[in-house]
């Protein structure tokens, strides 16, 4: 996968987002945000409810397309990708973590885990169950890899999700209320869990939450007020340095 | 292919109260079809068997005897006045060139020259009109297996032995081995014994025909050395009309197919046919309907799961892959199990039905059905699974 040199994993550049394009009822989402996120970057996207964060984030996951602007993914322009060049861009370098975990009942964990690489690239090799099994152990899960979602609690099925969201080795995390539903202690686990693959994985992490504890504990900010973004609490220039080196450095 | 097939499979056995009912519902469908398919199957081959048994699929005569008429000269205006010709009794010419002929097509199973012609049997005052038919008996058997029809004393012709029928023998007081006299229309006489009496099952036949030796027949007839008709029957039944027309093209002689002279039976077992298919086709269509309503039932409970699926980077393709599967592994067992279900209800039917015929499962009629009803769960299941592909991801894995 190409990558700009800065260590840049996305960009988004003068993004618009309108529904209902072309029809009396148009409204505009997004009003033109521009924003940087770089390999070291672990950020928190905040803001009111409406204020279009879950559209920001399907944006940048490539599961919706913006309606102007530019989306750079690992520096490719996305907009004008079609549906299947963005699904495997959005395979290859992005992992979800979605608020109500989502695991695929009929699957074990270590198959949820796998099923992003088996999706793009078939039966998984030996390689690929034990990246799958080193990743549900590290979440603390080694021992329940044949165990369905239906067998696991909340916080465990939460630690699947992420586990198959880093399978691919992403460079961007995405994850959306990722605590939303769990208990003080198992969100703290699962926030450290983040920490480490961002440190272990440079791997970039943007995390929507309402929770400002949450994001209290985050590099950095972005708030989100009504399409627009209001503050970057930024040491974005600082980890992106950082980034850079610490890329330089290995 | 692997991963689709995996996901398909899961997401059956996952649903299994669905997958079984389904899966019952496309049993019922698929043995319905064997059986009645199977039924009207048997019943015609026996309907067909009954009116063949006796006679010729294809019978080839000399050609009509016509008026030739000069053509008049050009600017003239002809006028013409014209009496049939009256159709005597003709030899075939050519005869044993024509069998022979017919021996070697390949859509041909037997083939029997007869001499046939009218006559009287008469015994004490007894006087009564006949149809003389000479045989070749061992070539005759192929077309008509008299041998079978035999109810008293033996198939024995030449010689001046005769077999008759069992009215004909009522009528005229004769049993085994009782003479018979026969007399043609030109005068010959010849007194037979009976060898054997048949029931055909058919009054005319029964009451008309005397098989004889084919020499005696023919100098009975006055036509040494000749034949009047050839018996053909071939392998294909229903291609019997298409085959007498080639035989009549090849050979210049008027051929006729059974098809011809059974129009009213050919219609009837035509319209059950018919009917058949209708059936056949209005089960495989509620089937096909019956699958595509329990995949879309899935794709709806299934919505976020295939968000998921998507985000994780499942290409559309995949997806109707993974729902083209469902429909055809649906499609496969379900026929499975329904051909087995097909075999009971005609083995049940043979063993405890009505017993006027016997109905046999074509051996291939179960892949056929089989593949049938894949094909038909895959086409089913097209609809369902574009919606499935087609699926916002975004929408899915929110509002789901």
């Amino acid at each position: 996968m190409p990558e700009p040199p800065s260590g840049e994993v996305l960009r988004l550049a003068a993004l618009r987002k309108s529904y209902d394009v072309g029809r009396p009822t148009q409204t505009e989402i997004l009003h033109g945000l521009d924003l940087a996120l770089g390999r070291s970057d672990f950020a928190a996207l905040v803001g009111p409810s409406g204020s279009g964060k879950s559209t920001l984030l399907n944006l940048i996951g490539l599961l919706d397309s913006p309606t102007s602007g530019e989306l750079f993914l690992l520096g490719q322009p996305t907009r004008d990708m079609d549906d299947e060049a963005r699904t495997a861009l959005r395979g290859s370098a992005i992992g979800f973590v979605f608020q109500f975990h989502h695991l695929i009942q009929a699957f074990t964990a270590l198959e949820n885990v796998l099923m992003p690489l088996m999706v793009t690239k078939g039966r998984p090799d030996a390689e690929a169950l034990a990246r799958g099994q080193g990743l549900l152990e590290a979440v603390g899960l080694g021992d329940f890899a044949g165990r369905k979602p239906n067998q696991l609690s909340g916080g465990q099925q939460q630690r699947v999700a992420i586990a198959r969201a880093l399978v691919t080795r992403p460079a961007l995390l995405l994850a959306d209320e990722p605590t939303g539903n769990l208990d003080t202690k198992t969100a703290a686990d699962v926030f450290e869990l983040f920490r480490r693959f961002n440190r272990d994985f440079g791997c970039a992490v943007l995390i929507v939450t309402h929770d400002e504890r949450l994001s209290a504990t985050c590099d950095r900010t972005v708030t989100l007020v009504d399409g627009r973004i209001v503050s970057d609490s930024t040491q974005a220039a600082v980890a992106d340095a950082a980034g850079a080196e610490r890329r330089g450095a290995t | 292919m692997w991963i689709e097939t995996t996901i398909a499979l899961k997401f059956l056995r996952e649903g299994r109260t669905q997958t079984a009912l389904i899966l019952i519902g496309i049993a019922v469908g698929v043995a319905v079809i064997i059986f009645i398919t199977s039924l009207i199957t048997g019943l015609q081959s026996n309907i067909v068997e009954r009116t063949l048994g006796t006679q010729a699929h294809i019978r080839i005569q000399p050609p009509d005897a016509i008026n030739r008429v000069l053509p008049a000269p050009a600017g003239t205006v002809q006028l013409l006045q014209e009496d049939k010709r009256a159709q005597r009794l003709r030899s075939i010419i050519n005869w044993q060139q024509v069998v022979g002929t017919l021996d070697q097509l390949p859509q041909v199973a037997a083939v029997s020259p007869v001499v046939s012609g009218p006559a009287f049997a008469r015994n004490a005052d007894a006087l009564l009109p006949v149809s003389l038919l000479g045989i070749d008996p061992i070539r005759y058997q192929r077309i008509v297996p008299l041998a079978q029809y035999m109810i008293s004393g033996t198939l024995r012709i030449g010689a001046g032995d005769a077999v008759i029928g069992r009215l004909l023998a009522n009528d005229l007081g004769l049993t085994v081995g009782d003479k018979l006299r026969l007399q043609t229309g030109i005068g010959r006489t010849a007194l037979v014994s009976i060898a054997g009496i048949f029931e055909l099952g058919v009054r005319e036949l029964d009451q008309r025909n005397v098989y004889l030796d084919l020499k005696q027949t023919q100098s009975l007839l006055d036509l040494p050395g000749g034949v009047t008709v050839i018996d053909v029957t071939v392998r294909e039944i229903f291609a019997a009309k298409s085959i007498s027309g080639r035989i009549g093209a090849l050979t210049g002689l008027k051929s006729e197919s059974w098809m011809q002279t059974n129009a009213q039976l050919l219609n009837a077992l035509t319209s059950q046919s018919l009917s058949t298919r209708m059936i056949s086709s209005f089960v495989a269509l509620s089937v096909a309907f019956g699958i595509a309503s329990v995949l879309s039932i899935s794709i709806v409970q299934r919505t976020r799961e295939i968000g998921i699926l998507r985000a994780m980077g499942t290409r559309r393709v995949q997806m109707l892959q993974v729902f083209l599967i469902q429909g055809a592994v649906l499609g496969f067992f379900g026929s499975a199990v329904g051909a087995l279900l097909g075999y009971v209800l005609a083995w049940v039917f043979n063993a405890f039905g009505p017993g006027l015929f016997y109905i046999p499962v074509p051996s291939a009629l179960v892949p056929a059905a089989m593949g049938l009803a894949t094909i038909t769960g895959i086409v089913a299941s097209a609809v369902p699974a574009r919606r499935a592909a087609r699926l916002d991801p975004v929408v899915a894995i929110r509002y789901a």
